[in-house]
């Protein structure tokens, strides 16, 4: 269990204030002016050492992300854009980070922007979040009044103005180049890359987008040292993490944990363990709705990390763990995942746009027992169709959770598709048009 | 993508008030000189604000005008993001979360005491004409899980009695209180829910 002292984020549920003042007693802001003074290829290669992956769900090496922006200023300025639009099913970590931790965001910005050249920063909140985008507007007032950003920001001769920009209610938008269509004023839908947004992003300026929590972590990092932050973790999986614990469980709770911590003793010891005991868990979702569901089996040794989870086929993602028990259908569950993709796909897209509903209406089939024993192949083709084939990685986000379900629960299907292709009954629900817009008189 | 139809009856005429004069050029300083596109979200919040939480089709020709870009693509704006309302809602405007953290925690149940209060259909007045209700995808609460928001406000930790409370406070025009009810502080465990829950699925 990681240790009080190393924790990051110790205002996490509220117990110690989270205005300026109460925030500079957890040690924000402490000697932000020497951490700059080191310079940018200092910063870059400690956060490099430190081995810190995006905590926004694809685990990329954020010191790297940061060195492929341009060394220096050219005819084009640079930007910071910091994703907050946080959709994925299942993820709540960003929304306690602003309301509770919002100096540490702020801080981070600030030597991120030093650090790739950048003297505005966006912050994209999803739309929802208009409480939480206010109290994060006071901490940046109250930053601002302390000098602490804006000109001559900390007095490190940095200048800096942080906008926050509201999202609409669009998944999609948590897509980097999807977010950048979206700030400039576009409908949200992804660029092709490359060319990458560190290169050409917003107004096709260099663009560093990151991740919330990515950039809450970076100044207490650099105060304490990459070693101290790598000495956590396993190899290539350092550091802490907050893992949002939801569903079918006793306690289900915000906690930070150091990566590689077992799933059951995650489960077990933060969220009051599966409600009906370990031995009625059916399976869990590790990391958001976007990442195959592990079963209870492979469950009980599992680790929390990037690689140990592609290691069974899955995937870290936001942390965002749903854990679903016996006494839920598997199979509705995943037709209701399923209903999500449908709703949120973008349409930019053929696979994904006209797939992503295909996919649900087979589930929901299935899950009424009205399927037939082709539609398994029928729905398993789909995914290979959409996966691959589309420019995001919403292709991939709507396949994969099905594809984990047809691999994990195949006998539960092959139970349910017992459905007579020959014999057509009548059946009530029109199956090519998406059902409930139906019911609603706007559709 | 959603499906949006726009409301049947529109205002023919559609202006910011002083106020959100200032706060439009306010929110144009945000954003480079060039870039006045940016701006186009927030103008629609502020319309939508304005125009008791929906945006007429005057206001997205006026916004259009405002940031010197075509019509349409504020249109294209406006139906593409579930936020933006472009018929009237209630006074309170309850959007219930049903996305899986929140089904697995009984939040259709809430959906069918919506059904029940509020009116049958999503998208609907209530016969008072204060409420209305639809269902959403994930609203990023999921520890406190089954929750809904009504306008800005969250509602965490729900049950059915305290749906109903909830709703009936709304319908009376006495908002109850938002936040955890539970008296949850945030997103922290609590250690006493495994004897209240016993071992039941909500």
């Amino acid at each position: 269990m990681l240790k009080e002292e190393n924790k990051i984020f110790k205002n996490l549920y509220n117990e110690y204030g989270w205005e300026l003042e109460n925030a500079v007693k957890r040690d924000d802001w402490l000697d932000t002016k020497k951490i700059i003074d080191k310079g940018r290829d200092w910063i870059i290669n400690e956060i490099k050492t430190s081995e810190l992956r995006g905590r926004g769900g694809a685990g990329f090496s954020t010191g790297l992300k940061w060195s492929f922006a341009p060394k220096k200023v050219g005819s084009r300025p640079h930007y910071l854009v910091i994703n907050a639009d946080e959709s994925e099913p299942g993820t709540c970590k960003d929304r306690d980070i602003l309301r509770f931790e919002p100096q540490k965001l702020i801080e981070g910005c600030l030597i991120t922007s030093y650090a790739v050249n950048a003297k505005v920063c966006y912050v994209y909140i999803r739309g929802e979040y208009s409480n939480e985008g206010k109290r994060l507007q006071e901490a940046i007032d109250q930053a601002y009044s302390k000098n602490l950003i804006g000109k001559n920001a900390s007095n490190t001769g940095w200048d800096l103005d942080i906008y926050i920009h509201y999202g609409a209610g669009a998944y999609i938008c948590g897509e980097e180049t999807a977010l950048l269509e979206s700030l400039e004023g576009n409908k949200g839908q992804p660029r092709l890359k490359p060319p990458f947004p560190a290169l050409v992003g917003l107004y096709g300026c260099p663009t560093i987008v990151n991740n919330v929590e990515t950039i809450a972590v970076v100044p207490t990092i650099l105060r304490r040292g990459a070693k101290w932050f790598a000495s956590m973790g396993r190899p290539k999986n350092t550091g802490t993490k907050i893992f949002c614990i939801s569903g079918n469980v006793n306690t289900p709770c915000n906690v930070e944990e150091e990566m590689g911590i077992p799933l059951k003793e995650l489960i077990e010891k933060h969220a009051g363990g599966v409600i009906g005991g370990w031995k009625n868990l059916q399976a869990v979702i590790p990391g958001g709705s976007s990442m195959p569901m592990v079963p209870k089996d492979i469950c009980e040794t599992l680790r929390m990390d990037f690689d140990s989870l592609v290691g069974v086929k899955s995937g870290l993602g936001t942390a965002g763990v749903v854990v679903i028990n016996k006494d839920e259908d598997i199979i509705k569950c995943m037709a209701r995942i399923a209903r999500f993709y449908k709703h949120e796909s973008c349409g930019q897209c053929t696979p994904c746009r006209e797939g992503a509903g295909w996919m649900w209406r087979i589930l929901e089939r299935t899950a009424k027992g009205e399927a037939t024993h082709k539609d398994i192949d029928l729905l398993s083709d789909v995914t290979k169709q959409i996966e691959g084939h589309t420019i995001c990685a919403f292709g991939e986000g709507s396949a994969w959770p099905v594809q984990g379900l047809l691999r994990h629960f195949r006998k539960e299907i092959d139970k349910r598709c017992t459905a007579d292709p020959i014999f057509k009954k009548k059946r009530k629900i029109p199956y090519l048009i998406d059902q409930h817009n139906l019911e609603s008189k706007d559709a | 993508m959603s499906l949006k139809k726009i409301h049947d009856n529109q205002p023919d005429k559609f202006e910011f008030t002083e106020t959100n004069l200032d706060l439009a050029d306010k929110i144009l300083k945000k954003y480079p000189s060039d870039q006045k596109k940016s701006a186009v979200m927030p103008l629609l919040y502020l319309a939508q604000n304005q125009n008791e939480n929906w945006i007429p089709l005057a206001a997205m020709k006026y916004i259009g005008k405002f940031l010197n870009m075509p019509y349409i693509n504020v249109y294209e704006i406006a139906t593409f993001y579930s936020m933006y309302n472009l018929a009237p809602v209630g006074k309170y405007f309850v959007q219930v979360c049903t996305t899986s953290p929140c089904a697995l925690r009984g939040a259709n149940k809430l959906v069918d005491i919506c059904k029940e209060k509020i009116s049958k259909n999503q998208n609907e007045l209530s016969q008072n004409g204060l409420c209305s209700w639809t269902e959403v995808e994930c609203l990023g609460a999921c520890i406190n899980a089954p929750m809904m928001q009504v306008n800005e406000e969250y509602y965490e930790d729900l049950d059915e009695t305290n749906t109903t409370k909830i709703l009936n406070s709304f319908l009376e025009d006495k908002p109850l209180k938002s936040g955890s009810y539970r008296n949850r502080k945030n997103s922290a465990p609590e250690k006493n829910q495994i004897l209240i829950n016993g071992n039941k699925n909500a």
